[in-house]
């Protein structure tokens, strides 16, 4: 075939030979975004487990799962908020104010399975504000999450009275959504892992995954092919409140009781630091629903590691920090290499 | 082939006190490049935004598959077989090629969950791409491995998959190096084999012009001022009126009122 001409260009400028000095690990690094965070993970637990020998106890496990389950399901979420290039700082909020929409309503009669989706509902209510104020007046979403993360607040508070509740008792839900299997938190694991994997493949086969990295990677260039960018936006800060909204709603059946004040901007900022920490880029078009799974776990491991091993709260915030900033520098650094033609 | 794809009868448009089109007529046939050469300022991209029914004309026909039409906006354009291919590109960075060429288009396993066909649209995406001599390492890389030109060639592809009739480039050139730009203007001389569009092509570089078009207009103030197969011209022709605009302007500024 007369192909040469192209050819040439496509050799010399497309493709640079870059000298491999990179070995086989450092590009696995490069071409997949959850291998490094991961291999981090266990570095951290056979530290941990070398330094105090109680961290890989059945029980310690299953802290380190409450934590890191319910963290990973919010993050899920956020995850697909910041890919469309926005964000939402009310979802640790939602995480309060569902358990009181399901237990308002179970207590007024409604059917208890009716009740939790009231309570995913109100999640939706709240994300569906987020988005039409983000994208209808376009107002920074770092601006209307901020919004609505005070009124949100102050809403559950009102209807709570700031005072806990019970959920009735119900044998099947609270083994569905707060099953423990031998003080094993089960439930939540499972539906922490059925999260991740749905929103994985949300995020990497469906159209609506495609469109969300194209809104965030390409605003304009998106609408110019059609995307209805405001459905996307609109609906992914939906499905991030709702998300946030099923993380409190199992919470609250795992513990038998609702909080008004569980969850906040510590969770919202945990989440956040969890799709970070993964591979996410906060700058929009680019993120994994897999790596902020993992990025909740090495959230949680560090979390743990650092009480048993006896280091304070106040200092543990000053690690996680760091670890943070590290992550994020390592990322911009991969991202660079990886744009440079270095991965796939 | 001498069917006429699109054509515009005295086109005017006024932005305020500003009249950017006086009275522009320009006929495209089918299969045909036509290359739009002229200043800045002379019109070109108000004309273009016009065709893609981004602008409204303050007066004037236009005349699409012999009929007239009143284009209401960019899609509705679209919806006919008017596809723009904008300098931006509209391509996504950070998908991979097969994906990109069906942007808003994707063929899907299953309908209900929107789950994508990506076995389909890779084969069909390299088969289209090979038909049209667009060269790329692979349509599995993310767009933003690709260079300047392999960009423009695949935004082109995308738009003649979309069943494009007529094709609007707006300086499809611009900023490209010299190999860049052979392998976009072979692309463009390869849509005049392969599929049954029409082209214009707006441009800066006459030598590209000269290379790839059938005939060329030049756009000078607002107005057509030649219109002629670039067979029966030659650069040096185009140059001198280019130039004698060019006098005339500057003894306008030395002697105004003359």
């Amino acid at each position: 075939m007369p192909t040469e001409p192209p050819k040439s260009v496509t050799e010399s400028q497309a493709t640079p030979k870059r000298p491999n000095r990179l070995g086989v690990l450092g590009r696995l690094f490069l071409h997949s975004r959850e291998a490094s965070i991961l291999i981090a993970g266990i570095v951290l637990v056979i530290y941990f487990q070398s330094t105090a020998p109680v961290f890989l106890s059945w029980s310690n496990i299953a802290n380190l799962v409450v934590f890191a389950a319910t963290i990973a399901i919010i993050a899920a979420g956020e995850t697909m908020v910041v890919i469309t290039g926005e964000m939402d700082l009310s979802v640790g909020m939602v995480y309060a104010l569902a358990p009181f929409v399901m237990y308002y309503a179970q207590q007024a009669g409604v059917p208890y399975v009716l009740a939790i989706v009231l309570g995913l509902g109100a999640g939706a209510v709240v994300g569906l504000i987020n988005g039409l104020i983000t994208v209808k007046l376009q107002i920074p979403s770092f601006i209307t999450t901020l919004g609505t993360l005070f009124m949100i607040n102050g809403f559950t508070l009102t209807i709570s009275g700031g005072v806990l509740v019970r959920p009735e008792a119900d044998p099947l839900i609270f083994a569905i959504f707060g099953g423990n299997f031998a003080g094993f938190p089960i439930s939540q694991l499972v539906w922490a892992i059925v999260i991740t994997a749905l929103f994985q493949f949300i995020l990497v086969k469906t159209r609506w995954g495609l469109h969300t990295v194209a809104t965030g990677g390409n605003l304009l260039g998106a609408a110019e092919v059609g995307i209805k960018i405001a459905q996307i936006k609109i609906g992914n800060f939906m499905l991030c409140s709702m998300l946030g909204a099923f993380a409190g709603i199992l919470d609250c059946f795992r513990i038998s009781s609702a909080d008004p004040l569980a969850g906040g901007t510590d969770y919202m900022f945990r989440a956040t630091a969890s799709a970070v920490i993964g591979g996410t880029l906060l700058t929009g078009g680019s993120g994994t629903i897999i790596g902020a799974f993992l990025g909740a776990a090495v959230l949680g491991i560090l979390s743990d590691g650092f009480t048993l091993s006896g280091v304070s709260a106040y200092t543990f915030d000053m690690i996680l920090g760091a670890a943070i900033l590290i992550t994020m520098v390592i990322n911009v650094r991969l991202s660079k290499l990886r744009a440079a033609g270095g991965g796939k | 082939m001498s069917e006429e794809a699109l054509r515009t009868e005295s086109i005017s448009k006024v932005f305020g006190r500003v009249t950017a089109l006086r009275d522009v007529s320009i006929r495209l046939m089918k299969g045909e490049v036509l290359g739009l050469l002229g200043d800045n300022g002379a019109g070109k991209s108000t004309l273009m935004k016009i065709l893609t029914g981004f602008h409204k004309p303050s007066g004037g026909k236009i005349f699409f598959d012999g009929q007239q039409i009143e284009l209401k906006s960019v899609s509705h354009a679209r919806s006919l077989g008017i596809e723009p291919v904008y300098q931006d590109l509209a391509l996504i960075n950070e998908v991979n090629v097969y994906r990109n060429m069906f942007l808003q288009k994707e063929l899907m396993r299953n309908k209900f969950f929107q789950i994508l066909d990506d076995r389909e649209m890779r084969r069909l995406a390299q088969q289209h791409l090979k038909q049209m001599r667009v060269n790329i390492p692979s349509v599995d890389v993310e767009i933003s491995k690709l260079s300047g030109g392999q960009r423009q060639a695949i935004a082109v592809a995308r738009s003649v998959y979309a069943n494009a009739k007529v094709l609007l480039l707006d300086e499809p050139t611009a900023a490209m190096g010299v190999k860049e730009s052979a392998m976009i203007l072979d692309v463009i001389r390869q849509l005049k084999e392969t599929a049954n569009v029409a082209v214009i092509i707006v441009a800066h570089n006459y030598a590209h012009v000269f290379d790839v078009c059938d005939r060329v207009n030049l756009l000078q103030n607002g107005k057509i001022t030649f219109d002629r197969a670039t067979k029966e011209t030659s650069i040096d022709e185009l140059m001198n009126l280019v130039l004698h605009e060019m006098r005339e302007a500057r003894e306008q500024i030395q002697h105004p009122g003359r």
